[in-house]
C-alpha cells in the first residue's frame, strides 16, 4: 500500500515470525486496524461501521432463517408462519432481518449523501465511489429478492411489477423477462431462483465491501475539510491523523450502540411499522392489491420511474425521435436506472476544484435541495399518481437529473469557494484551541 | 434542522392540496375508530381473560365461515396467550374440531398437535390467522405515516370497527347480497352483520354486549396474528436497555480516550 506513512507490524517471537514469513495475516489485520485516519472526522463518518455491522447482522440472521424457510409457492408463506410461531426466537430473527434491511438502507443513504456533500467521490477516490455504487445496486437487488420470499401479496405483485420493467426493453424485453422468471409469470421457478440469488448476492456484497475498504485505505479517508493528509513525513502525517484503533473504533461503536437503541425499539415495539399489511396475505395471482407499493427504500426511484408518463413532452419527443421504440414505459425504466447511474458519474460531473461542500456557499443550497428532493420523491413514490402527485414527481425527478447534469458542472465555474484550512491539523486545532498544548 | 423544517413546510404545502382531493374520493368509508387495547404500547400485555372470551366468540360465531389455519391448537397453552392448561387444550380440541386426516382418509377428532381447521369453499370468508396484521387501521396523514407511529398499525382496531360498522343497509348485486359497512374500504361487504347483544354466554360472567364481543375477538385475533408479542416486547426492552448501557459506557470511554488529543496531552480526570 502506498498510503499514508505509518508504523508497520513487527512480528515478535518465533511463532509470530514463523507465521509472518508464510502468511502476513497479522500484518494485514494490523495495517487495517491502525490505518491513519484524519483526526477531524465528524459524526457523519460513523455510518460505515453501522453498515458493516448491519451486513453481518443480515447474513447471520438470514442464514438461520434459511434453515427454516421453504422456497415453494405452496409452502413459503406457511414456512414464514412456522418461523414466527414454532422456531425458537424465530419471530425475533425474522423481525431483525426485515427491519435490518431498513436499517441497512437508512445507513447507506446517509453514508451516500455524506459522500455527496463532502466531495468524497472526487479524485483520487473515484474507484471507492464507484464500488460504493455497485454495493448499493447489489443491496437493492438483494432487498428486492428477499422481499419476494415470504410470498405475500406485495411480494408477488412487487415481483411482477419489477420484473415487468425488463419487459419494457424494446424487442428483447419479453424474452429477458421470461428468462429472469424461468417462465411466463412469477411462479415457483421464479421463487426458487430468487431464493438462490438472495443467498448468493450478500457474499458478492462482502467481496465488494472488502474492495471498497481496500480502495479508501489506499487513498486515505476523506474528511470534513476535504484537505488531504500530509504525507511528507511520518511526523506530519501523525499531526493530521490518529490511528483507527482505538480512536475511531470506540467513537463509531458509541454511535452504533445509539443506532441500535433505535433499531431494537423498532424491532421490539413496532416491527411491522415499515412493512406493508398486504404482505400478511398469501400471494394470490388472481387478486391485484389496490395499490402496489415497493418497500420505502425504493420509493425515490420508483417515483422517478412513474414520473415520466406519455403526456410529458420529453417522453413524446424521445418517442417521436426513436420512431416509437422508446415509449413511455421504457423511458421511465431508463430514467430510473439513469437516476442511479448518474450518481456513479458524479466524480466527472462535479467540476469544482474545492472538494468539501463546507467551503462552497452556492453548492450548499443546491445540495440540501437535492436531499429534500430525495425525501419528497420518497414520499410521492407511495402516493397515487393523480394531481398534484404527478407534477411533484415530475418536478422532483427533473431536479434530480438537473442537479447532476447542469448544476454541479456549472457551479464549478461560477462559484467563488472559500479557502479551506491549510492542513487537517489546523482545522482540528481551530475546533479544539487547547489541542496543540498552547493553553499551558 | 433547517433542511428538516423546509421539508416539513414543503410537504405540508404540497400535500394540503393533494389531501383535499384524496379525501373527496372514498366518501365516508374506511373509517376506523381508535380503541384502547390492553396490549398496546411497549409495556402492553394481552389480557388473558379477554383472549379466552375472544376464543369463545371465534369458536361460536366466526369459525362457521373463517379458519385459523396457521394457528396450532397447542399454542392455546403457550405463555403469553389465553393460558389454558395442556389438559384443557386437549379436551377443547377433541370437543370442538374435526380434522381430515390424509393417512386415515377420514375425519377424526383434533389433537393439540393439529392446527385450527382451514375453512374454504363457497360463501366462506378469508382465513383470520393473520388478519390483525393484514389490515391497517390508521394511515397518513398524507402518507407520512405519523398516525401509525403514534396510534399503532391499528389491525385490532380495524376488526373492532368492522364488526360494529354495519349500518343495517343491504343491497343485491349480481345475485349476491351486500351489506353496508362504514369500516370496509368500498363500503359494501358480503359478510352479514353477526354480533348482537347476548349472542353468547361468557364463562366468566361478563355480559356479551356487541362492543364487548367485538373487542374480545379483535384482541384474540391480534394474539393469533402475533402470539409472541409479549416475548418480543420483553426482548426488545432488554435489548434497548443493554444498548443504552453500552452507549453510556462507550460515551465515557470515548470522552476519556479523546481528552488528551483535544487538550494538548492533558489526561482526563474522568
Amino acid at each position: 500500500m502506498s498510503g499514508i506513512p505509518h508504523d508497520h507490524y513487527e512480528p515478535k517471537g518465533r511463532l509470530a515470525n514463523w507465521l509472518h514469513e508464510r502468511l502476513p495475516v497479522v500484518s494485514l489485520a494490523y495495517d487495517v486496524l491502525i490505518i491513519p485516519t484524519p483526526r477531524n472526522l465528524n459524526w457523519w463518518w460513523i455510518w460505515g461501521i453501522v453498515l458493516a455491522f448491519t451486513m453481518v447482522l443480515q447474513i447471520v440472521t438470514g442464514i438461520i432463517l434459511a434453515m427454516h424457510y421453504t422456497p415453494h409457492v405452496d409452502l413459503a408463506f406457511a414456512s414464514i408462519e412456522h418461523i414466527m410461531r414454532d422456531v425458537n426466537g424465530g419471530h425475533m430473527l425474522r423481525y431483525m432481518h426485515a427491519n435490518g434491511a431498513s436499517l441497512f438502507f437508512i445507513a447507506v443513504y446517509i453514508h451516500l449523501f455524506r459522500g455527496l456533500f463532502y466531495g468524497s467521490y472526487k479524485a483520487p477516490r473515484e474507484i471507492t465511489w464507484i464500488i460504493g455504487m455497485l454495493i448499493y445496486l447489489v443491496m437493492m437487488a438483494t432487498g428486492f429478492l428477499g422481499y419476494v420470499l415470504p410470498w405475500g401479496q406485495m411480494s408477488f405483485w412487487g415481483a411482477t411489477v419489477i420484473t415487468g420493467l425488463f419487459g419494457a426493453i424494446p424487442f428483447i424485453g419479453e424474452s429477458i423477462q421470461t428468462w429472469l422468471l424461468g417462465g411466463p409469470a412469477v411462479d415457483n421457478a421464479a421463487l426458487n431462483r430468487f431464493f438462490s440469488l438472495h443467498y448468493l448476492l450478500p457474499f458478492v456484497l462482502v467481496a465488494l465491501v472488502a474492495v471498497h475498504i481496500w480502495a479508501f485505505h489506499t487513498t486515505g479517508n476523506n474528511n470534513p475539510t476535504g484537505v488531504e493528509v500530509r504525507r511528507g513525513s511520518k511526523k506530519e502525517a501523525e499531526a493530521d491523523t490518529l490511528p483507527f484503533w482505538p480512536y475511531f473504533v470506540i467513537k463509531d461503536l458509541f454511535a452504533l450502540a445509539l443506532v441500535l437503541v433505535a433499531f431494537f425499539a423498532v424491532v421490539g415495539f413496532m416491527p411491522n411499522y415499515l412493512g406493508h399489511p398486504d404482505n400478511y396475505l398469501e400471494a394470490n395471482p388472481l387478486v391485484t392489491p389496490a395499490h402496489i407499493v415497493p418497500e420505502w427504500y425504493y420509493l425515490p426511484f420508483y417515483a422517478i420511474l412513474r414520473a415520466f408518463t406519455a403526456d410529458v413532452w420529453a417522453v413524446q419527443a424521445v418517442s417521436f425521435l426513436t420512431g416509437g421504440i422508446v415509449g413511455a414505459k421504457f423511458f421511465g425504466v431508463l430514467a430510473m436506472f439513469g437516476s442511479i447511474l448518474v450518481m456513479a458519474l458524479v466524480p466527472w460531473l462535479d467540476t469544482s476544484k474545492t472538494r468539501s461542500g463546507t467551503y462552497r456557499p452556492m453548492f450548499k443550497f443546491w445540495f440540501w435541495l437535492l436531499a429534500i428532493d430525495f425525501l419528497v420523491l420518497m414520499w410521492v413514490g407511495a402516493r397515487d399518481t393523480n394531481f398534484p402527485h404527478d407534477w411533484i414527481s415530475l418536478i422532483g425527478s427533473t431536479y434530480w437529473f438537473a442537479y447532476f447534469f447542469v448544476i454541479l458542472p456549472v457551479l464549478g465555474w461560477i462559484e467563488n469557494a472559500k479557502t479551506p484550512p491549510a492542513t487537517i491539523e489546523d482545522d482540528f486545532n481551530h475546533h479544539y484551541p487547547e489541542a496543540d498544548g498552547s493553553a499551558e | 434542522m433547517i433542511a428538516k423544517l423546509t421539508l416539513t413546510a414543503l410537504t405540508a404545502l404540497g400535500l394540503s392540496v393533494g389531501g383535499a382531493i384524496a379525501s373527496g374520493g372514498d366518501g365516508d368509508y374506511g373509517h376506523v375508530e381508535d380503541h384502547v387495547f390492553s396490549f398496546e404500547g411497549p409495556f402492553g400485555k394481552y389480557d388473558q381473560m379477554q383472549l379466552q372470551r375472544g376464543l369463545k366468540v371465534y369458536v361460536e360465531v366466526c369459525s362457521a365461515c373463517h379458519g385459523l389455519q396457521y394457528v396450532p391448537l397447542r399454542s392455546l397453552a403457550d405463555p403469553g396467550g389465553p393460558g389454558y392448561t395442556e389438559d384443557e387444550v386437549r379436551s377443547f380440541a377433541t370437543e370442538y374440531f374435526e380434522i381430515f386426516d390424509a393417512e386415515l382418509d377420514d375425519y377424526r377428532a383434533a389433537t393439540p398437535a393439529d392446527h385450527f381447521p382451514a375453512v374454504a369453499g363457497e360463501g366462506m370468508g378469508p382465513d383470520l390467522s393473520l388478519m390483525a396484521k393484514a389490515r391497517a387501521g390508521f394511515h397518513g396523514p398524507y402518507g407520512l405515516g405519523l398516525n401509525q407511529l403514534f396510534k399503532g398499525m391499528g389491525g385490532a382496531e380495524y376488526i373492532y370497527s368492522f364488526l360494529l360498522g354495519f349500518t343495517g343497509e343491504e343491497k343485491e348485486e349480481f345475485g349476491a347480497y351486500l351489506y353496508e359497512n362504514k369500516t370496509y374500504s368500498t363500503g359494501w361487504v358480503q359478510m352479514m352483520p353477526q354480533l348482537e347483544d347476548d349472542l353468547i354466554e361468557y364463562d366468566d360472567g361478563t355480559f356479551a354486549s356487541e362492543e364487548q364481543m367485538a373487542e374480545d375477538v379483535a384482541a384474540f385475533l391480534m394474539w393469533t396474528a402475533e402470539p409472541k408479542m409479549m416475548a418480543r416486547k420483553q426482548t426488545g426492552m432488554v435489548a434497548v436497555a443493554l444498548m443504552l448501557l453500552m452507549s453510556v459506557l462507550l460515551y465515557l470511554a470515548n470522552k476519556k480516550l479523546w481528552f488528551p488529543v483535544k487538550h494538548g496531552g492533558k489526561e482526563s480526570n474522568l
